[in-house]
């Protein structure tokens, strides 16, 4: 514990001179980086744009209000689809991601050279584009429409659900494992006797934890074409009826706030 | 799991019919999707050949904007989240100021990403500016809720200790309170940042800077192997993150 002799006076500190000279170099390259980027952003504004913010904020503001509530009528079946994209996604994203985390889990892989590493990088690749990336990919190749929509909710949700499936598959009780093969079962028996009623509750929980996210996620696919209540919005912000807007936006905050709160409830009423 | 027979037989009857309904209200242009197969297919194989050099100044120019507003606005969002996180901490705030602090967060979760960045470009104009603003908000619904649940579950013999040597309330938050949520605190601005990054990737879609004007553009005019370049360029930036921030996190905690 280094101490500073101040003429009769011994006093404690922390870290040494040349340890603290350090951590000060640190914060100033740490300052440096930080005023550079903003630098940059600075740069490539339009500050007058900016100063003029506020009014065209409450400009904004003025013309959102009133809603146009009558505009509601027309956004249910929207919103439908909205939900069908996030819950069958869901689904399908499962039907992939159950094989993939069995694959990717240390402990059930079949082949830890070969198999283990190719399902750890479709969960990586999968989990690194979002879903706004893989439905304009999805648009742009099978054409627009809630279809495009679905795949790239499932394609995303497969990377989420299979990461968190197979960090639960190796977190499992080896013994009722041991158990169950004691018992001379095949390995399709100790994989639905032995593992799966272990990792069914935290299936559970992931599979609402994704479908509330996805709820969250498919109602914007539709501003690059992927269907559900996002087309209304995008359409809505090309002719500037901000009324509508206010609708739109309000409705996706009720969708996922209720969505928030059912996810919540079955997971609480799970573990 | 669910013992009740009628409950289970119940909600399974219910799927059904939600899929019935559901799988019905889809319109698949099955012809479309069938000849989009083959674009399908030529995107796979562009992975083979991704075309980096074509757009190089685009894509560097995009990827280099990603970064620098993931940097500001995670720094940013960082400093905003820690006084909201202390006004959400319930333990610590009056009841008005925990109420205020619980619905800026609930606003800033409800709301997507994209949607934020709308609003944005459309207050502040087209630039990263737009997009520094949207994740920096976007930080907060996630920092802030969970640096406050953090701090809910510290130790209160810790807090009192200080309160009792006659600390001020800067100096018991600073003293009692802060060395508990550190190492939290770092791992979750860690992981933040990897979020931000992947989100910067797609506020460029709308305006707001980033790579994902670029990635829009190739698509739009079929240019698949631009395109695959700039996600293998995304997706290993993603994984040198994680990879970093796994590190970092397992030496902090």
């Amino acid at each position: 514990m280094p101490v500073k002799q101040n003429n009769e006076l011994k006093v404690w500190q922390r870290r040494d001179r040349n340890h603290q000279l350090r951590v000060w170099f640190m914060y100033l390259v740490g300052v440096a980086i930080f005023m550079y980027c903003w630098f940059v952003i600075s740069e490539s504004t339009t500050w007058y744009f900016v100063y003029d913010a506020p009014r065209i904020a409450a400009d904004i503001g003025g013309r959102a209000w009133p809603p146009r509530w009558s505009y509601l009528s027309e956004l249910w079946e929207p919103l439908w689809d909205t939900i069908n994209v996030a819950t069958i996604g869901t689904a399908l994203a499962l039907v992939f991601a159950v094989p993939v985390a069995f694959l990717a889990a240390r402990n059930t892989t079949p082949n830890k050279t070969f198999l283990r590493p190719l399902a750890l990088l479709i969960i990586v690749s999968s989990r690194s584009i979002n879903s706004l990336i893989w439905a304009l990919l999805l648009v742009s190749v099978i054409g627009p429409g809630i279809f495009a929509g679905t795949i790239a909710i499932a394609l995303r949700s497969i990377g989420f659900t299979a990461k968190l499936l197979y960090e639960a598959i190796e977190e499992i009780d080896a013994n009722q494992v041991e158990a169950i093969t004691a018992t001379g079962a095949s390995r399709a028996q100790v994989i639905v006797y032995g593992i799966i009623p272990q990792i069914m509750p935290a299936f559970a929980g992931i599979v609402v934890f994704r479908w509330d996210i996805n709820i969250r996620e498919s109602t914007v696919l539709g501003l690059v074409g992927a269907g559900g209540i996002g087309l209304q919005l995008q359409s809505s912000l090309n002719i500037l009826a901000w009324p509508q807007v206010t609708v739109i936006l309000s409705l996706i905050l009720v969708a996922v706030i209720i969505s928030e709160w059912v996810s919540a409830k079955v997971r609480h009423a799970i573990i | 799991m669910i013992s009740n027979p009628a409950l289970r037989y119940g909600l399974l009857l219910g799927t059904l019919i939600y899929l019935y309904f559901a799988v019905g209200s889809y319109d698949v242009n099955w012809s479309r999707v069938y000849e989009g197969l083959d674009r399908g297919w030529k995107f796979i194989a562009a992975f083979s050949h991704p075309d980096f050099s074509t757009r190089w100044t685009d894509i560097s120019e995009g990827l280099w904007e990603s970064v620098i507003m993931t940097v500001t606005s995670t720094v940013a969002g960082i400093a905003i989240s820690i006084p909201i996180a202390l006004g959400a901490a319930s333990n610590l705030a009056p009841k008005p100021v925990y109420l205020l602090c619980r619905g800026i967060i609930a606003v800033s979760r409800a709301l997507h990403e994209i949607i934020v960045a709308i609003l944005m470009v459309a207050i502040f104009g087209f630039g990263p500016l737009a997009g520094f603003i949207t994740l920096s908000f976007a930080t907060i619904g996630f920092l802030a809720k969970l640096l406050a649940e953090d701090i809910e579950d510290m130790d209160r013999t810790q807090a009192e200790a200080i309160k009792a040597t006659g600390a001020g309330w800067l100096q018991w938050i600073n003293y009692g309170v802060q060395p508990q949520v550190m190492p939290r605190l770092i791992g979750l601005s860690i992981y933040r940042f990897d979020i931000n990054f992947r989100e910067s990737a797609v506020l460029g879609l709308v305006g707001a800077g980033g790579v994902g004007a670029t990635l829009n553009t190739a698509f739009d005019r079929y240019e698949f192997d631009t395109a695959a370049a700039i996600i293998i360029a995304i997706i290993v930036i993603v994984m040198a993150l994680e990879y970093t921030s796994s590190i970092v996190r397992a030496r902090v905690q």
